[in-house]
């Protein structure tokens, strides 16, 4: 049923429409934060380069008088924090939010990089690299919760996936760990399934209980063999391989084309996952399993089979993942190394509101905060390194905080299916 | 419209109340059991796995049984970790009744924990009958705001508990980080973080170093035994009690009648948070004596464990928090005799879990164990 | 084509939902199947297309007896089933629905929506089902989705149709014009059972017709000839009449009046329109409308269940337009909700739990932050037995009972205590016959006693055998009233209000 126009009543103040003013005020605040904060502290000019030294086409340095860029900024937060309040529009909200937020930011950085030099492309392309797990973990999300099956345990299929990379890529080579990670994360996926799907326990608790068991098994035989082998915990790691021409693009460039496999493998799976769930028959299915899975079981659709099929194929994805941390970065494994990426996987994946795109999208954001962290500690700013290291969390909280309620989940995810 | 009515035969049969039936018998009794054996064979299975040969997996079971109650010095250590497991064990089980998730017990264990320490040693004039309770209630009171972000946030956004708490667990290991560093809280002369020690009339008093200056059981054992009664009389005589199961039952079901979602909530979750920031004000006070980066080595991911294990109620939550205990304590001797990493304790642990949430899992396992149910759940 | 059920005995654990059904349907005609609520009847149709498998009995099509593995294997042999609760994805288009499991798909498993579009055009201009494709179903009426769920059955070229309770959620009017859609099936050759346990409806579309009761077929009855008190007779065991007995309206001083209430949805939408209304003392108002048309959020609103956006409502002099939940209760408002597994009781919680759910907090069972369990017990086993409901103890998990037993309980809790104001939404939904006989009663009694009923039903039929006036909701508004002080209600203008049609002018 449609809205009705309402033509004689006073006008009624609708969620919208306060949702809008309290964004308002919150700019507004922001600007007075910027200016407060950020303002004092400005001198000089903030480098950012744009090129490094051997790209084959150089750009000049792009460089920012701190204090004056400050100012402006603040101003235009103001001014569209002003505008939102007074003007309430509802179909701004959203936009102007956005805009405001790459301001802070903006103006953070300038404020950080003050009297200094910063390599823009290079921080482009750690967002990238950072993002792979995060974006990774994200997709393993949409694949189950698209089909109704929460995965609280993506946290633990990436530590496996790290973990058996690393021991099987010690043995017999990368693409043999490799291989192996996804085949364990697809392992743990399958398990998931038959914890949830067969055995019907709560999904939340199932997923809590993979993690708490793949963190025990992993640090257990880190320390029971690693410790005494160290052969086995030392594989070799997949170097980037820069795509010739595109690699060579300024400032972007280096962030898609001069990568390792696993942002290609990422960026190929994010792509091959939008296509497989909205446009293929089998995706169909997935969606409508995950959205009224009695409908779908009533038109003969195997809704227990779809099921383990696509939290499997969620692990899989997830344990592809793990293996950026060991084959794709360090090449060795550490206990709890994954450090919650799971979890800002998720927080991802609904930011994302459960659309492989809008996941790699929301990883981005989050591989950006994660490697402003990593530079603005060698920048030495005078903010303690704890908050720092804190920030992509409180952004997880806020994410979720701010978009729940917004962004609709499929409409039988959680929910155990009883077959009758 | 009124209706008085009286209490005529046909009322008074129906309180009967039916003998507990084998179903709940089987539930509480055999399920534990048979995971229990379950998690320890796979757990060989493991080290069998991870070339430990037969007769050390044989030397390390003895000796996780002797470390866990085969002295009074076992049995100590048993209690003295079972301590901080049942308390924080106690607000998570408080959580699920409410139908609160709170993976966050972790976080909240170590800001009560660092709170406890800092009122300890920035009052150290004050008499051990003021000081050390003051010390349990600032641990009580940090843990519960703590934990009252995720439940406002729940409240307030619908954000999900679970991944609210999971990050301000990991924003708790910075923020322990960075305080512990702080001139006034860090150790002087000490470059490492690690906090001033809690003086001693803020300690809570060891019970048993008359017979032995070794044995570490100290006086939370009456706070955990005292949490046990508190929580048990809170869930099932109070009307907070009846309005936290209400909502953790049906949330539609209380909203309609008339129970406020937000107001429980929040208040659910700064309960679970005061019982877990107890835990590691107990923790701190009784066996630590300071704060250091990490002190909680994961007690709070143990205590849903040991909550679930429970099932959510008080005397199953204590009963599983002795056996975590013992499983901890066991595991350290199996460490030191037969050289088996206590890490296999985390996977036994997991295991149990498993087993213990899904008992299709084990009905399936140990047929013979069960009566038959027929497929009357599957009633439509 | 031609289906035999031979013996069909389908258990469940110790509980017999049929037992030993025979009944055959062949193309070209309408088996009307009737039975109350609990009969089994959708169990029976369950069975049928494969969603069950029967315990005893086979199914025979075309004279070759078939075992169907899965809802997959009937719908192969031709058996297709429109649900009481429909089967439709509710964010997908209609296209999506109709194709879903049968898709036809280009290369690469890619989707070919564009000839799933042609065909729902197709057979909707064959048969006179008019639906866009690419609708999403969310934002169509419920009439629309049940063309839907037909166009999806005929999509996977049914020979034999399966309706069940498909009239529950439509107007009058809307029921004439299904009648006309299964009219044309039947004409097409298809098999077509029509489940219900309305008997007005079934001697009009039924060419025969069986009686289940308590899971077995009791008898069978010419559509033509048939009395409906004999059929009424068979279905339910004993006679019945389906009036309610109700003494002369003396409705006293407004109880509940409410100005101009406007309510919004979560997403923003009007759900309900700058809607008036009075509830008097000892009258009966009935709230009807198809499903989705602002009556939920209504009650929502004057149950505290929903914050209104703007209105006042005025219960017994006091403005209680912000007022919480807890507050109204007290005042004496009791609340039969829409949905008693969703929203009305625990299941988890025993019967006593139950019927203390929204009165715990009284004095009469606790003190200070205690609950006095005993005093709870006691009164619980006291409203047990007043309100008939049946448990061996009251220490039994409600979800246990049996669905009019429960009713009951939400009933007992709601009604024993001191009120002024009773709103029941969907009272007897799904119940037997029994038991709708009991709470009918019920809240007439309430009504003697001077209190306002608010009655809100999808069962136009339940209404009119209950109220004293009838309010009309249509798209958020109220666009008729209707008194039956002067005349018996006006059915057809009732439904054209309905329907937002002509009767939204006749408003009295």
């Amino acid at each position: 049923m449609t809205a009705n126009p309402m033509t004689a009543v006073a006008r009624v103040k609708t969620g919208h429409e306060r949702r809008a003013r309290y964004t308002g005020g919150v700019l507004v605040l922001l600007a007075l934060f910027v200016v407060v904060v950020f303002g004092p502290g400005a001198y000089g000019d903030a480098t950012f380069r744009l090129s490094r030294p051997g790209d084959a086409v150089v750009l000049g340095d792009l460089v920012v008088p701190a204090a004056p860029f400050i100012y402006v900024a603040a101003s235009l937060l103001a001014f569209l924090g002003a505008r939102q309040f007074l003007r309430g529009g509802v179909r701004w909200t959203s936009l102007s939010l956005g805009l405001g937020l790459a301001l802070v930011v903006l103006a953070f950085l300038v404020w950080a990089t003050a009297g200094n030099a910063f390599s823009l492309t290079g921080m482009l392309q750690a967002t990238m690299v950072r993002a792979v797990p995060i974006a990774l973990g994200g997709l393993a999300g949409v694949m189950c919760e698209r089909a109704g099956v929460v995965n609280i345990a993506i946290e633990g299929m990436l530590l496996a996936g790290a973990f058996t990379g690393a021991l099987v890529g010690s043995v017999i080579g990368g693409w043999g760990g490799l291989l192996s990670a996804v085949v364990i994360g697809g392992l743990f996926g399958f398990i998931l399934a038959a914890l949830v799907v067969t055995y019907r326990m709560d999904q939340i608790i199932a997923g809590v209980v993979i993690n708490l068991f793949v963190l025990g098994l992993t640090s257990y035989v880190s320390s029971q063999v690693f410790s005494q082998y160290r052969g086995l915990n030392n594989a070799p790691v997949f170097r980037s391989w820069k795509v010739p021409l595109l690699g060579d693009i300024p400032v972007i460039g280096p962030m898609l084309f001069n990568q390792n496999l696993f942002v290609y493998g990422a960026l190929a799976l994010v792509a091959l996952a939008t296509y497989y769930l909205f446009h293929t028959r089998s995706g169909l299915r997935a969606r409508a399993v995950g959205e009224h899975p009695r409908a779908a079981d009533t038109l003969g659709i195997n809704v227990y089979r779809i099921r383990y099929l696509h939290v499997t194929m969620g692990g899989m994805v997830a344990g592809f993942g793990g293996a950026w941390f060991t084959l794709g970065s360090v090449g060795r494994f550490d206990e709890d190394m994954t450090g919650g990426r799971g979890f800002i996987g998720l927080a991802a994946m609904i930011f994302g509101r459960w659309h492989p795109v809008g996941a790699l999208g929301a990883a981005l954001v989050f591989g950006f905060a994660d490697s402003l962290q990593q530079k603005l500690a060698l920048l030495g700013t005078g903010v303690p390194s704890e908050f720092l290291a804190m920030s992509p969390y409180i952004a997880t909280i806020i994410v979720v905080a701010g978009l729940v309620g917004r962004a609709r989940p499929p409409a039988a995810d959680g929910k155990a299916y009883v077959k009758e | 419209m009124t209706t008085q009515g009286t209490l005529d035969a046909a009322s008074r049969a129906l309180l009967k109340r039916a003998a507990p039936g084998r179903a709940a018998f089987e539930d509480l009794v055999v399920v534990p059991v048979f995971a229990v054996i379950v998690a320890l064979v796979l757990g060989a299975l493991t080290m069998l796995a991870t070339d430990v040969d037969l007769p050390t997996i044989g030397r390390s079971y003895v000796a996780l049984l002797v470390g866990a109650v085969g002295s009074l010095n076992a049995i100590s250590e048993t209690l003295t970790a079972a301590i901080p497991l049942v308390l924080a064990g106690l607000g998570l089980a408080l959580g699920f009744r409410a139908g609160l998730f709170n993976i966050g017990a972790e976080g909240q264990l170590l800001m009560g924990g660092i709170a406890a320490v800092i009122v300890g040693f920035s009052l150290p004039g004050l008499p051990f009958a003021l000081l050390m309770p003051l010390c349990l209630l600032a641990g009580a009171l940090v843990g519960a705001l703590y934990a009252s972000i995720a439940g406002w946030l729940r409240a307030a956004t619908g954000a999900h508990e679970v991944i609210s708490t999971i990050m301000l667990n990991l924003i708790s290991y910075r923020l322990l980080d960075y305080i512990l560093r702080l001139p006034t809280v860090q150790l002087s002369g000490r470059a490492d973080p690690i906090s001033k020690p809690v003086p001693l009339n803020a300690a809570l008093p060891r019970l048993l170093d008359w017979i032995d200056p070794n044995l570490r059981l100290h006086a939370g054992v009456f706070l955990m035994l005292a949490a046990v009664a508190v929580v048990y009389w809170l869930l099932f005589r109070t009307k907070l009690g009846f309005e936290f199961r209400a909502s953790g039952e049906n949330p539609d079901a209380a909203r309609y009648a008339g129970i406020r979602a937000g107001w429980v909530i929040v208040l659910a979750m700064a309960i679970a948070g005061a019982l877990a920031g107890l835990a590691g004000a107990s923790q701190v006070l009784g066996v630590l004596g300071r704060a250091t980066p990490g002190f909680s080595a994961g007690i709070g991911f143990d205590a849903i464990a040991v909550a679930l294990l429970g099932r959510s109620h008080p005397v199953g939550v204590l009963l599983a928090g002795l056996l975590f205990g013992a499983l901890e304590a066991g595991g350290r001797q199996m460490q030191v005799d037969a050289g088996v990493s206590i890490d296999l304790i985390g996977i036994i642990q997991a295991l149990i879990i498993v087993f213990i949430a899904a008992p299709l899992l084990v009905r399936a396992i140990f047929p013979w164990g069960f009566r038959r149910h027929g497929s009357e759940e599957n009633r439509p | 084509m031609q289906v035999e059920l031979k013996g069909i005995t389908k258990r469940f654990g110790p509980v017999v939902a049929n037992r030993d059904v025979t009944l055959s349907v062949k193309g070209g005609e309408v088996l009307g199947l009737l039975g109350e609520n609990g009969a089994g009847k959708s169990t029976l149709m369950n069975v049928l297309c494969g969603l069950y498998a029967q315990d005893e009995g086979e199914i025979i099509i075309d004279g070759d007896p078939v075992s169907f593995g899965g809802p997959g294997a009937a719908i192969a042999a031709g058996i297709g089933m429109v649900h009481q609760h429909f089967m439709l994805v509710p964010v997908f288009t209609v296209a999506e629905n109709v194709v879903l499991g049968v898709e036809p798909t280009g290369r690469l498993d890619r989707l070919d929506l564009a000839s799933a579009r042609a065909k729902v055009t197709e057979i909707g201009e064959k048969y006179g089902l008019h639906v866009d494709p690419d609708e999403v179903i969310e934002n169509l009426p419920v009439g629309v989705q049940q063309r839907v769920e037909i166009i999806k059955v005929l999509f996977r070229s049914a020979d034999l149709v399966i309706l069940d309770e498909p009239t529950a959620v439509l107007t009058p009017q809307e029921v004439e014009e299904f009648f006309g859609i299964v009219r044309s099936l039947r004409d097409a050759g298809k098999a077509i059972i029509f489940i219900t346990h309305k008997l007005g409806e079934i001697t009009e579309i039924a060419d025969r017709i069986s009686v289940l009761r308590a899971g077995e077929i009791v008898g069978e009855a010419d559509p033509k000839t048939a009395r409906l008190e004999d059929l009424a007779q068979m279905m339910v065991g004993r006679p019945v009449s389906f009036d309610v007995d109700k003494p002369p309206l003396e409705a006293g001083a407004p109880i509940l009046a409410v100005q101009d209430l406007v309510v919004l949805r979560e997403d923003d939408a009007v759900a309900v329109d700058r809607v008036s209304l009075t509830v008097r003392s000892g009258e009966i108002v009935g709230l009807a409308g198809v499903q989705g048309n602002g009556q939920t959020e209504l009650i929502e609103a004057l149950t505290g269940l929903r914050m209104p956006a703007a209105g006042t409502i005025t219960y017994q002099g006091a403005d209680i337009t912000r007022a919480t939940v807890r507050v109204r209760h007290r005042m004496g408002i009791a609340h039969i909700p829409e949905d008693r597994q969703r929203s009305g009781m625990i299941g988890a919680f025993t019967v006593a739990e139950n019927m203390v759910l929204d009165t715990y907090y009284d004095d009469r069972f606790s003190r200070g932050p205690q609950i006095i369990w005993p005093k709870v017990h006691e009164q619980a086993a006291i409203s047990a037995t007043e309100f008939d409901v049946r448990t061996p103890s009251v220490f039994l998990r409600a979800g246990h009972l049996s669905g009019g037993n429960q009713q009951k309980l939400v009933v007992a809790r709601e009604l024993s205590r001191e009120t002024k104001l009773v709103i029941a939404a969907q009272p007897t939904r799904g119940l037997d016959v029994g038991s709708v006989e009991y709470i009918h009663r019920r809240l007439v009694e309430a009504r003697q006693e001077g209190d306002g009923v608010l009655i809100m039903s999808s069962e136009l039929d339940e209404i009119l055998a209950l109220s004293d006036r009838i309010l009309v909701m249509f798209k958020g508004r109220i666009v008729a009233e209707f008194d039956a002080t002067a005349a018996a209600f006006d059915k057809s203008a009732i439904g054209l209000a309905m329907a937002g049609g002509a009767g939204a002018e006749v408003a009295a």
